[in-house]
């Protein structure tokens, strides 16, 4: 029976929430000065090429702002953040916190699905190398998982192009829209379909490290003394590997796929990069190249926010879900 | 097992565990020494010659050529050297950073929660986006991308510093120095130094793959080096304007070179680990 302490749990909550606050003022100061120290010029970058008279370059730094002191635009973008509103997005046009919530969307869709394949397929695979250790089937594995660990997340997605795009053509170069189509009149088969390769590529990355440490894990259990006893009541191999096995790693491994968040996102930037999938990955690109400060500081604490999201669901599994733990903790 | 192993026969058969892995550490590290060297000495604007073209892979060229004709081999090579030295800096540098945190964190425990909330604070941004930012508000350039790449990394070694120092600071040699009135700095110098050094060592290694990989990922999205000049990552971004003509070899095989590169360095490091902590070889 599931018996939660609410006081520690409210404490615990309350503790976690303060320090995500700390955590995303501290990160919002910094990166701000960290853009504001950048030599490139905001107001070049964002002209690019087109020919400008001095004095309206003049009138943009002046609606900008680049004209005031280091001290006051931290204290300005931070007074802002305060009321809740992340300023206005350069190349949008539109509140930022319209642009990531759009944005967001479309990528967490992909980053959900490609979790939730690397990990089943990734624990199933640790599962599979674990019992069948020093086989054929382990070596073919791990040497899977040594070759994908240093990878390049785009160049796996630049070779599924290749070879699924170019060379077969099952699936379209990019986009989640058929050109000359509008966004909002996609049927869902079709952006299922453009949906297929960016998620495959992300989690084919994502599996290596949960499948290496399922392995290691389930190799410790089996050298157990409550397997070996397992063995010697004439126990199934499967059964004592489901039993034993799997009910042990399962919460850290769910735990470890859980902290790997900061991993995915940086996965997603660049798989939306190779296949042209517009979501939160093509927006910061967007924004840093052509000096979108707001949005790009928008997007640095909202993906600060997942992460912490993420290690804070492998705290809360880790203290209140694992039985063992849980027990320890309410006597 | 019974039968004997694979490298327990034939010509390696008469050397131990340690000979096998000091061999091995050799053969690579020469890889990619030659790498290395080929690269420098190779001058960076290559000859280009437009009546060879976008060329498959034959045996005059054996990665094919680029939309200006220039051998893609070559410009690999270069690339790879590039992404070695850049690997060099950054793990260097990131290293040098993990040390004088732990040295802090040891100072005492108000220290040690500023460096923890530190490493949280570092982890808690996507490293792609906190290299991004970095490299932008240096300018972007080589240089961006070393001190992008090196501000980054230091996060795993410095924890592992740190719960090694932590270790070490509760040993009864250290608190018998303390006693006998022995500075900080002279503890730090003499005690713990020679101790976590091969932590340093291997922790530094094991950060060179993961620079290399990141180097040019933020060079592909367009933060890291000019576009003129010819890193891996400027290769690949490239080849994806000629991926739908068919040009597979503009971007299969620049990978696979810096797949073996970053492999090569892995092996390194792993072997290295085997050699200063013998329980692990085992393993």
């Amino acid at each position: 029976m599931i018996k939660i302490n609410t006081k520690k749990l409210a404490k615990f909550f309350g503790y976690k929430l303060i320090r995500l606050v700390i955590l995303l003022i501290v990160i919002a100061a910094i990166s701000f000065i960290m853009i504001q120290m950048s030599p490139i010029d905001p107001v070049k970058a964002y002209l690019g090429q087109r020919i400008v008279s001095q004095e309206q370059m003049a009138i943009i730094g002046n609606y900008w702002g680049t004209n005031l002191t280091l001290g006051e635009r931290v204290l300005g973008w931070l007074q802002t953040l305060a009321t809740g509103s992340m300023g206005f997005s350069l190349i949008y046009r539109v509140p930022v916190t319209e642009v990531i919530m759009q944005k967001f969307t479309a990528s967490f869709i992909l980053m959900a699905v490609s979790w939730i394949i690397s990990g089943i397929v990734g624990f199933g695979l640790g599962i599979l190398a674990g019992a069948k250790e020093g086989t054929l089937i382990d070596k073919a594995i791990k040497t899977y998982c040594y070759i994908l660990q240093s990878t390049p997340t785009f160049w796996i997605g630049l070779v599924f192009l290749m070879v699924f795009s170019v060379y077969l053509g099952w699936f379209p170069i990019g986009l989640s829209v058929p050109i000359g189509q509008l966004s909002d009149t996609v049927t869902f088969w079709q952006w299922l379909y453009r949906l297929i390769l960016p998620a495959i590529t992300l989690s084919v990355v994502g599996i290596a490290s949960l499948t290496m440490y399922t392995r290691d894990k389930l190799i410790s259990i089996k050298k157990s003394d409550y397997f070996l006893f397992a063995q010697a009541r004439g126990e199934s191999f499967w059964g004592i590997i489901k039993n034993h096995g799997v009910r042990n790693i399962l919460i850290p491994a769910i735990t470890i796929q859980f902290m790997s968040f900061n991993e995915l996102f940086g996965g997603t930037i660049l798989v939306e990069q190779v296949f042209a999938y517009p979501g939160i990955g093509q927006a910061t690109v967007a924004a840093g190249l052509r000096s979108d400060v707001p949005l790009l500081l928008g997007i640095v604490l909202i993906s600060a926010t997942f992460v912490f999201l993420g290690n804070l669901i492998a705290d809360i599994i880790y203290k209140y879900v694992d039985p063992r733990i849980r027990g320890e903790d309410d006597e | 097992m019974s039968e004997t192993p694979w490298y327990n026969r034939g010509l390696f058969s008469s050397l131990n565990l340690r000979q096998k892995t000091l061999l091995t550490i050799c053969l690579t590290a020469s890889v990619l020494l030659i790498i290395f060297i080929c690269g420098t000495l190779i001058n960076a604007n290559l000859p280009t010659d437009f009546t060879i073209k976008m060329q498959p892979p034959s045996f005059e060229h054996p990665f094919g050529t680029d939309w200006m004709g220039r051998d893609m081999l070559i410009r690999t090579i270069k690339g790879l050297s590039l992404s070695i030295i850049i690997g060099i800096g950054a793990s260097i540098i990131s290293s040098i950073i993990a040390i004088i945190l732990a040295f802090i964190a040891s100072m005492n425990s108000k220290c040690d929660e500023f460096v923890s909330w530190l490493i949280d604070l570092f982890a808690s941004i996507p490293h792609i986006l906190l290299i991004m930012m970095i490299s932008i508000s240096l300018g972007k350039g080589a240089f961006g991308v070393i001190m992008a790449v090196a501000f980054s990394h230091w996060v795993n070694l410095t924890r592992v510093l740190r719960a090694e120092v932590l270790q070490i600071n509760t040993s009864e040699y250290v608190a018998l120095s303390k006693r006998f009135g022995k500075s900080r700095f002279w503890i730090a110098k003499e005690h713990i130094l020679p101790l976590v050094l091969s932590q340093i060592f291997v922790g530094t290694l094991l950060v060179f793959p993961h620079a290399i990989m990141h180097e040019s990922s933020v060079t592909f999205l367009g933060f890291g080096l000019s576009p003129h000049e010819p890193a891996i990552g400027i290769i690949l971004s490239e080849s994806m304007t000629y991926l739908a003509m068919g040009a597979w070899w503009l971007a299969f095989f620049p990978g696979v070179a810096l797949l073996i590169v970053v492999l090569l360095f892995d092996i390194i490091g792993d072997n290295l680990k085997r050699l200063y902590d013998p329980s692990e070889a085992n393993k």
